[in-house]
This record gives C-alpha cells, structure tokens and sequence, in this order.
C-alpha cells in the first residue's frame, strides 16, 4: 500500500483513537497526580427537623476562591499511587518487616484493598482463561461433527450465555444459588448440608465467579474455533486418514496446530476482559469476598463520596496491570511477524 | 437521551390521562432525580401532575439515586433541576456545591411550610424536608407471644428472644438484617456504635477515632446477631431483608420505618402480616441512646440552573407536597411532617424512635467517607478473618487515606 493511501485509511482510526483513547489516557494520568485544595471548613448553626445545632460544613465562597486560582487541584505527585488504598508501600513495608514467614506475609496482603483486589483478579483471569480456551475447542470440535442441518441451531444456542447481559446473567445465576434458590438448596440437599451457602464463603463465592466466568465467556472462544475449523485443510485430515491417525491424533497434530494462532489471540482478547472482571461482582453482591480493580475504580466514584483522584490512579494501575500480562503474548506476535534477520 | 425521551413520553401520557391540576406554573423543565421507595415514588407523581403547557416534568427515581444525582446536577444547566435527598446524602451535593439556597422561593411560595421542615445551614435554607425516617425493631407478635417472649427494648434482649426461637425449632435464623457489604453493612455499625456511646471523630476535627472499646462492643454485638441471621447475610440489603420477612423466615429485625407499609402488601402471607408489629429502636450494652439514627427526606433545588427552572422545580415539588396529597394510599407509606398529617399504625416505630431522642445521622461533610471506608473494611471480621482491633484498624487507615485525599486532613 502507498504510504499517502495507508494515511488516509489510518486517519479515521488514529483520530478515533486520539480522542478516546488519548485524551481521556491523559486525563486520568494528570487526575491521578493531583488531589482536592484543603478543605476550607467552617462551623455553622444548621437547623433540620430534629432541631438545631452547631455543624461543621465547607466554606464555599472559600473554597471557590482557591478552586478558581487552581482548578487542577492540589499537585501531590505519586502520594496517591503509594498511599494505603493503592499500592501502599508503607504498609507491605511494615508487614514486611514483621513477617514469620512468607505465607503468612502473602495472607496479610489481603488487608490492603489494592492487594485483595489483585489477589482475586489474578486468580480469576489465570483460571477462567484456559478454561475459556479449552470449553471453547471442545464445543467448537462438537458442533463441527454435528449433522448439517443441527449446526445452525447448535451454534445459536451455545452463543447464548455470551448473549445474555452479564449483570443480568450473573443476578439470573445469583438467585438460582440463594440458600433458598433452586440450585442453592439442590447442592443443599446433595451434599446433606442444610448450612451450605454458596454466598457465605470466600472459596464458594470464588468458584461460583469463576464457574460464571467461563460459562460466559466459553461462546466466544467457540465461535473463533469454529470459524477456524472450517479453514482445516481437507487434504491433511485425509492425509492424516490415510496414514492411519485416529480421530484424536489428527485433532491433535492437524487441528490443534493449524489453530493456534488462533488460541494467541483468544488468550490475548481474554487475558485483557478477564483482569477487568467486574459485573460479576456486582450481579453476585460479592464484594464481601472478591473485589477486582475495576470494582474498586466503581466503589470510589459510585458512591456519594466520589474520590476522582484515587478512581483515576486505580485506573492508571489497570492499565499497566493489562500491559504487563499482555507483554508475553504481544512480544510473541511481535516476534511471529518481525522473523530475525 | 433515550431514557429521557421515555420519561417524557410518561410525563405527557401522565397528562393526558389525568385532570389539569393547575400547579400554578406557566412554563419551565423540571426534572427531579430521587431514592425509590412508596413514600418518594408518591411525591414523585404529585409532582408529575404539574406538566402541561409549557411545563415538562421528569422523574428518575431509583436505588442508585446517589451514583447519578451529583453528576447530574454538575454540568450547566444541570440535567436534575432538583434531588430528592436524606440528611447523609444533601452532604455530598452541599459540598460540591451544586444546589441553590431557597430563601427566596420560601417567601414566595412556601406559606404551607412548617419552620421545622426548613433544612438550614448557616441562615441559607438548602432542603425542604417532607417525612421523617428510622430504623427501628419490626417483630412477629404471633411468634413472641407463643413463646411467651416480651418484646425486646434491647439488643441483649434480641440475642436471648433469638436463642429461644431457634431452640423452639420455630425458625431457623430468627433475625433479618440488612447487613449487605458495603453501605448497609455500615449503616448498621453506625447504629451500633451510636447506641454504645461512641463518637465518630475527634471533637471538631476530622480525624477519625473508632478504634475504642465503643467499636469492639458495637462488633461483637454485630457479629453475635449474625449468629441469628441467613448465612447469606453480607448479600442481604433491605429489600432482601424485607422478602425474608414477607417469606415468614424471621421474627425480629431492626427495619427502615418507611419499609413497614410494603411489609403488608397483597402478596405476603395473611398470617405474617397480621403478626407484624412494630415498637422503637432497641438500645444496646446497658446504654440510653437508642443504637438507631433519625432521618429525614426532602427535596433540594440545583444551582446551576435558570431561575425559572428553579421556581418551577420549587412549586411543582411544593403541589406534591401539600397537605390534601395525603389520603388512605399515601398517609402510612411515611411519616410526613407536612402540616395535617395524622400518625398512621405504621408510623408507630419512628415516632418511638424520635421520642426516645434517638440521634440524627451526622450532616458532616466527612462523614460519607467514614461510612464508605466501614462498609468495605468491616466484612473480613463479620467472617471471622479478622480480629476487631484489626478490622477497626483497617477502617481508620482507610478513612484517613480517603481524608487525606480529599483534603480534610
């Protein structure tokens, strides 16, 4: 392609990419590294229908005034990225120190949010991910051995869990599991435990996230396999045939290879969806148990209390954690289309 | 845009169907954002009968009222000409400084309002209140008195009625609270730690300081009653708490006075509606303060919005709040301090509670952030992975961070 023609193809994305991904990148960095002024805070009679007393309220006409010399806020560099709700230096320091071993030290990461948030996100992504990868090969295999005139159906119906909103699928699912849902006091009855409560433990709630994610997720990597099977050149299979693979062995060493480029970009697109678990969290009301970073970016802005800054360093942290566990597979395609010289 | 194209659609099919009622207002945009409850949801429709001519009334009226009203009432013009709010919540939208004082609009139109509904910081009158709100004991009397059990004054009391019926085999998990992590969970600590004793802050500052024997006591006391509770507790807000009522699971629960109408819908059981009854908030670890804090709801009018806008909001919120709204459907969906209004069986609770002298919920500009800090901070000691001290801990760090970050430390 002519580099003048490359341009002008380019430009509707690079613009589109400037302005929402750019612009709003700059922002949330420039927000993160400043906070509110000092509050100007004075005490005021206030009166409401319980009578009246002293009150200690903000200063507006103060507070405007300081706002409108510096409306970027109050410069604190890194202060927010190291304080106690973020990576919190102080504190793993401190845990550090007064260590008696290092298992004991991991488990007492957890009382920091950034920590606990991690704990479970990592969790999450490096479990739902090949799992997602290996359901979506499986379902992808069966489909594609199914009569013809199945297909269709088949197809449309194993896509519809990744149809289904997933606040809507995950509160559908958060119901059936309530200790008087109809699978929460099926597993009741299963095990003989009239106690057993998916919401009430850690570990539970965990397994029912992660069950969740991979049922939700698992069409996906079907429809991507399933397209890639139709591509599996005839001539090997028969090859294969011939030379007396079985079924297995020409899944194995026909298909399984012929896909993997596939497989790369399937882990990539999850890597990335999976480490931003969060409607989950919220349509199973699990924040008792497992929190994410993009929960935590929703919890300091969804609440009255709106804390900008520490919702714009949780989401600078997000992106460096994508870049970090998208590095392995990115250098690889790197590699796979810049062959050494 | 679409949802507000819907909204529209309501407010003139809302027209439509109903009489003119004649509000008074000759044109303007009223758009009013607000908690969904019976008592909000009246006042909303009162106030969706002024649209007509030249006027347009909206309503968004939702449990996630506080996620969208601030950022709704930021911009200029401000998407809400008006939040319907509580004594916690006016705090955020005071501090942002997004709603206008009313002084004006009273003279003007407020002749039917009472002294005490006039929410006022500083001489500037910033809410108009129209119901008062508490939590306060909510108890089957059909399953106290088979047991031959008084009706609990404290929370001691509760733990033991609460051990009788489980051994009775009557109920399982006698007790309901809405204990859902996060703000629910919090809301409760605040109850029981006001109910010890405690204090929140250090006296006129900012700093926080629960990490006392107030704290521990309020704790243990939280975590003996979940003792009592559905294992699912931490999921469970008040409409959950609510539908385990309406289910006949529990007896003795400490429920949101403006909760008690629903309890008696069409749909719960006979049997358990008959045997809902309610008395005052309890008290707590011998102490006289009720563990329970005093609400009231009431309507704010947005700054960044014309003048017009703003009287319009004024008066159609006003038509919605005058004395002949109240009728058999309205008159027990709250308790109303609008001028005539006469206590309903369902009020019993809160005016107990506001006998009592039970306090009001602190209007502190930090305050949100101290309750924000406890809803998430508290869960790992309600399962057992933690000690108070730590919990506590956890929550004073938190707090301070916040603090420190928004600058009022």
């Amino acid at each position: 392609m002519k580099h003048k023609t490359f341009f002008w193809f380019f430009l509707p994305t690079a613009l589109a990419m400037f302005l929402f991904i750019a612009l709003p990148l700059t922002s949330i960095v420039s927000q993160s590294l400043h906070t509110p002024h000092d509050q100007v805070l004075i005490v005021v009679e206030s009166c409401d229908p319980f009578g009246c007393k002293s009150e200690t309220t903000i200063d507006h006409l103060a507070s405007k005034k300081i706002n409108e010399e510096k409306p970027q806020g109050k410069w604190v560099g890194f202060q927010i990225y190291t304080d106690r709700n973020h990576l919190a230096f102080k504190e793993v320091g401190e845990l550090w120190e007064n260590k008696t071993n290092f298992i004991d030290f991991v488990s007492s990461l957890r009382d920091l949010p950034f920590y606990r948030a991690m704990g479970f996100t990592l969790t999450y992504t490096f479990v739902v991910t090949p799992l997602v990868i290996l359901f979506g090969f499986i379902i992808a295999l069966a489909v594609n051995s199914l009569h013809r005139h199945l297909k269709g159906f088949m197809v449309f119906f194993s896509l519809l869990p990744m149809i289904v909103t997933p606040l809507v699928g995950s509160l559908i699912l958060f119901w059936m599991i309530d200790a008087r849902g109809i699978l929460g006091s099926g597993l009741q009855e299963l095990f003989a435990d009239p106690t057993l409560s998916l919401k009430a433990s850690t570990g539970l709630t965990w397994i029912t996230l992660i069950v969740y994610g991979v049922w939700h997720s698992a069409p996906f990597a079907f429809i991507v396999f399933y397209a890639g099977l139709q591509t599996v050149p005839k001539e090997t299979i028969e090859a294969a045939m011939i030379d007396g693979a079985t079924r297995f062995q020409q899944t194995m060493h026909v298909v399984v290879p012929h896909l993997s480029p596939l497989v790369a970009f399937v882990a990539l697109i999850q890597l990335m969806d999976n480490f931003r678990v969060f409607e989950p969290i919220v349509g199973f009301s699990a924040s008792a148990h497992a929190t994410s970073l993009s929960w935590i970016i929703w919890n300091d802005i969804g609440q009255e209390i709106r804390l900008l800054s520490s919702a714009a360093t949780t989401s600078v942290l997000t992106i460096i954690g994508v870049i970090i566990l998208l590095m392995p597979v990115l250098i690889r395609t790197w590699r796979e289309f810049n062959p050494e010289k | 845009m679409f949802l507000r194209k819907i909204a529209t659609v309501v407010a003139l099919t809302t027209l439509a169907s109903s009489a003119w009622a004649g509000c008074g207002i000759s044109e303007g945009r009223v758009s009013i954002v607000g908690n969904e409850f019976p008592a909000i949801q009246t006042i909303g429709a009162g106030a969706m009968e002024c649209a007509g001519g030249g006027v347009t009334v909206e309503t968004n009226l939702t449990a996630d009222h506080q996620k969208i009203n601030l950022p709704g009432m930021t911009g200029n013009p401000a998407e809400f000409t008006s939040a319907i709010v509580a004594n916690s919540s006016i705090v955020a939208l005071m501090n942002n400084d997004v709603i206008r004082p009313l002084n004006d609009l009273v003279a003007k139109h407020g002749q039917g309002l009472q002294k005490s509904q006039l929410v006022t910081i500083d001489g500037n009158i910033m809410g108009i209140a129209f119901m008062a709100n508490a939590q306060h004991l909510t108890y089957r009397s059909d399953v106290l008195d088979q047991l031959g059990i008084a009706v609990p004054t404290t929370y001691e009391e509760m733990l033991e009625a609460a051990g009788r019926i489980r051994s009775s085999g009557l109920m399982k998990n006698p007790v309901g609270g809405a204990y859902a992590s996060g703000w629910n969970l919090a809301e409760e600590f605040v109850n029981m730690y006001i109910g010890h004793g405690g204090e929140f802050f250090e006296p006129g500052t900012a700093k926080i300081a629960v990490n006392n024997q107030h704290g521990y006591d309020t704790l243990s006391m939280m975590k003996q009653l979940s003792h009592f509770m559905n294992p699912d507790y931490l999921t469970h807000d008040s409409n959950a708490t609510s539908a385990e009522w309406k289910a006949g699971n529990v007896a003795l629960m400490n429920m949101w006075g403006s909760r008690i109408g629903a309890l008696r819908g069409d749909e719960v059981d006979a049997a358990v509606v008959a045997a809902t009854a309610t008395a005052g908030p309890m008290t707590v670890g011998g102490g006289t303060t009720a563990a329970s804090t005093l609400w009231w709801d009431g309507f704010t009018v947005a700054k960044n919005i014309s003048d017009a806008d703003a009287e319009a909001t004024f008066m159609a919120l006003m038509h919605a709040i005058r004395p002949d709204m109240l009728n058999e459907t309205t008159a027990p969906q709250a308790v109303w301090l609008i001028d005539g209004y006469e206590p309903t069986p369902a009020a019993a609770g809160v005016f107990a509670a506001a006998a009592m002298g039970t306090k009001p919920y602190p209007m502190l500009p930090y305050a949100g952030l101290m309750h924000s800090a406890a809803g998430a901070e508290l869960v790992d000691f309600m399962q057992g992975k933690e000690t108070a001290e730590e919990a506590l801990a956890g929550l004073e760090a938190a707090y301070t961070t916040a603090a420190t970050e928004k600058g009022y430390l």
